[in-house]
């Protein structure tokens, strides 16, 4: 029900088309096939930087086409459809914004290259198995002019082999945001493939003397800057995840009106069609909030907080029964590798950890509510 | 300053000065809402001003066109009417099914007498109208009507029995579906007929519900001679009308929340009752749980209106996607009253079960098992999302 504006319906249309053909779930395929170890293939990272993707939420002055979150979620959506596999959300949005909410010169250095495809940039915030950015325990201790950083991070998203890492890391109360090279040998980088192909690194950092310029910036509005960067991480992963659910769903339709069983398609039966129509209406529900929460990133509405988490709550949750359902009812043949559907199922709980799952957004909600 | 601004500062001007202090609060009780008509007796002074006065520049109904008594205001006009009086908490001054129902069924379908002959009426609340469509036997099978209206030349001879007619007790007129063609085809053989309640042969019986009394009637009609005019449309047509008709409640059932000013206060229900533990958090992490997923659901349809109603006034039409809104909304507002009850505990339950006023937490809980069942069963949503939206096949 969402109305899109000429530009928004061209900028679909074209990821659309784009992905289909080039960076579809056979790429995805042949990247997990070929052990490819970036998870990633750098080639379509590039062309995909070419569309102008990787600028989208750059400012003009940093290379970028300042398109706006609205538009980035649009193409997020199209990549979760085809499981385009990118450093799209750790480089082109996390550390996008981490750095554009700083500004000065890293983001003038850093953000050329990002909007050409010319660096890979991690965000390391992430320490235990699930994510909870208050109990960060890396620390950067002030020493002298700068900072000695001691960090164990876990799924750093393209981590492995990425230009820059941007370490989240506390000093006594406050945020830091610091940029990392990993080439320096205080840093260790383990490369972990994931279950969707895709790599998650993890990282260790022993006392690695930092200059006062690497820190982002001050560290009192470190947790601003942190805030806003998973703000917008929510938002456009839960457009990738929405790309997920819409895709499997729609995949899912196609099979009941085609298989037959006792001589009928077995769209037919009411016990399949009625929870086909409830995940519709849910996937529906499941778009407006998303899109009312990068409107709401757009516009710096108050509103933006709370609904990048409920909306990346809540499309944890639509996008599971539409993966189960997938499997389910396209019956034997969805336990099988050769259909999709298993690869959109795994993509898709790997995004659901990403940046906090359903409870622990809803944790955050309900507090803010008072109860 | 665009016109558009114009507009705003002269509606908040305008209401400011004619909005009665008395009309400007939350609706609380069944007797805050003015529903008009000939039996209607305005609850105060202020609640007869703020009629006439809205119904003078036509805003009771801000988009019907001027002469057939509307405000002729433009989609974003009627917007900026809403939020205004939004902003000093007014409320609306006429509610009806006229103005819900058969008004949108009668500038679509209706002749240009039969325009002028109602739709003003209704504008100025005063003729209120009830609709006829439920039978005991056909309930989901709406099209299955079996009230029959024989054709006697210059009227139809009409007799039969509606259910769940919502005030037909209260009601004025009725706009009803009626089989005049019995020999055609089920859904070609009704037609959509107009009728004073007060003609000879009509008469009703409120319902009591689980939830205690309602407004619901049975209604029954024995041989009620009805006017060959008063047909809307073609004969054999109605069924047509019914459905466009349906979408439209469909979509207000599933907003009632705005005319029943919000939540029900679940969160204040759950903190009050039950506590925080020593984090901060509701002493109950299994129904903390539960309100959390209903939170975010909230929150979903929340938006989700909110992009309807922006579609829809981008001159789109909801059509089968108005069941969506239907089954999402009211589903909710089960689960929602649900959790109250549960929130609330035995205090929730205490009262006698007559006490079943706007607010009371149990009767609220009672009535909203109806809100699937009403205006097309969720099961019936679902099928029709399957068959027109996800265009899965269908055995009929």
């Amino acid at each position: 029900m969402e109305l899109f504006s000429s530009e928004e319906t061209l900028l679909k249309d074209s990821a659309s088309g784009f992905m289909a053909e080039n960076a579809s779930v056979q790429a995805l395929r042949d990247l997990r096939d070929q052990k490819e170890t970036l998870g990633f293939n750098q080639e379509l990272h590039k062309t995909l930087a070419d569309m102008g993707w990787f600028g989208m939420l750059l400012p003009e002055d940093a290379g970028g086409y300042d398109f706006g979150h609205r538009a980035a979620g649009l193409v997020a959506e199209e990549m979760g459809r085809n499981l385009t596999a990118s450093p799209f959300l750790s480089t082109a949005v996390l550390s996008t914004i981490a750095l554009r909410q700083s500004g000065g010169e890293h983001l003038s250095e850093w953000g050329p290259k990002i909007a050409t495809g010319d660096a890979v940039i991690a965000l390391a915030i992430d320490e235990g198995a699930k994510h909870n950015p208050s109990r960060i325990k890396a620390t950067a201790e002030p020493d002298g002019n700068g900072f000695i950083l001691n960090a164990r991070k876990r799924a750093v998203f393209d981590g492995y082999n990425a230009d820059r890492l941007i370490v989240v890391a506390k000093t006594g109360e406050d945020i830091g945001l610091f940029l990392v090279d990993p080439s320096t040998a205080e840093v260790e980088v383990e490369r972990n493939a994931m279950l969707d192909s895709r790599n998650a690194a993890n990282i260790q950092i022993s006392n690695l003397h930092l200059d006062g310029k690497d820190l982002l910036c001050p560290l009192d509005k470190g947790a601003t800057v942190l805030e806003a960067t998973l703000r917008s991480g929510r938002a456009i992963a839960a457009s990738e995840q929405l790309g997920v659910a819409r895709e499997v769903a729609e995949r899912t339709t196609a099979y009941l009106n085609e298989r037959k069983q006792f001589g009928v398609p077995i769209g037919m039966f009411q016990a399949l069609q009625h929870r086909m129509a409830d995940l519709y209406c849910q996937i529906e529900q499941t778009a407006s909030l998303i899109s009312s929460a990068l409107r709401a990133i757009d516009t710096t509405c108050d509103k933006a907080e709370a609904l990048s988490r409920a909306a990346k709550a809540k499309v944890a949750k639509v996008s599971r029964v539409a993966t189960e359902e997938a499997v389910q009812m396209h019956g034997g043949i969805g336990m099988t590798d050769e259909v999709d559907v298993g690869l959109f199922m795994k993509h898709d709980r790997v995004l659901t950890e990403m940046l906090g799952d359903s409870a622990h957004h809803i944790d955050f909600l309900l507090k803010t509510r008072g109860l | 300053m665009t016109s558009l601004d114009d507009f705003r500062m002269e509606t908040r001007a305008w209401l400011e000065e004619n909005c009665p202090q008395d009309m400007r609060k939350t609706v609380t009780t069944e007797s805050d809402i003015c529903w008009g008509g000939r039996n209607w007796t305005f609850k105060s002074e202020a609640q007869q001003q703020w009629l006439e006065r809205m119904a003078e520049r036509g805003w009771t109904v801000p988009s019907w066109p001027k002469e057939y008594g509307g405000g002729g205001l433009n989609g974003d006009e009627a917007k900026i009417l809403k939020e205004e009086m939004t902003r000093i908490n007014a409320m609306s001054p006429l509610e009806s099914f006229g103005i819900w129902m058969l008004g949108p069924a009668l500038l679509k379908y209706g002749s240009h007498e039969q325009k002028l002959q109602h739709l003003p009426k209704i504008a100025r609340g005063e003729i209120r109208w009830c609709q006829g469509y439920s039978e005991p036997g056909s309930g989901s099978d709406l099209a299955s009507v079996q009230t029959k209206g024989v054709d006697m030349g210059d009227h139809f001879l009409v007799s039969g029995q509606k259910i769940w007619t919502s005030y037909a007790d209260q009601a004025d007129w009725i706009f009803a579906l009626v089989r005049t063609e019995p020999d055609a085809k089920k859904h070609k053989g009704i037609s959509f007929l107009l009728f004073d309640m007060t003609s000879e042969g009509v008469s009703t019986k409120p319902i009591r519900l689980i939830s205690g009394s309602s407004p619901f009637c049975e209604t029954f009609f024995d041989d009620v001679k009805v006017p060959m005019e008063n047909v809307v449309d073609e004969r054999g047509n109605g069924w047509t009308i019914a459905k466009y008709l349906l979408t439209h409640e469909r979509e207000m059932v599933s907003n009632l929340d705005a005319i029943f000013g919000g939540s029900a206060g679940l969160y204040e229900t759950a903190i009050d009752s039950i506590g925080l533990d020593e984090t901060g958090r509701l002493d109950d992490p299994l129904l903390r749980a539960d309100i959390g997923e209903f939170l975010i659901d909230e929150m979903a349809l929340t938006a989700h209106l909110a992009a309807a109603k922006d579609f829809h006034r981008a001159g789109n039409q909801l059509g089968a996607r108005s069941a969506e809104l239907k089954y999402l909304g009211t589903e909710l507002n089960k689960r929602r009253q649900s959790l109250v009850v549960q929130a609330g505990g035995l205090e929730a339950l205490s009262g006698p079960e007559e006490n079943n006023g706007i607010g009371n937490q149990s009767a609220s809980w009672l009535r909203s098992k109806g809100n699937s069942i009403e205006g097309g069963t969720s099961e019936i949503m679902l099928s029709i999302i399957s068959k027109a939206v996800l265009r899965l096949p269908s055995l009929g």
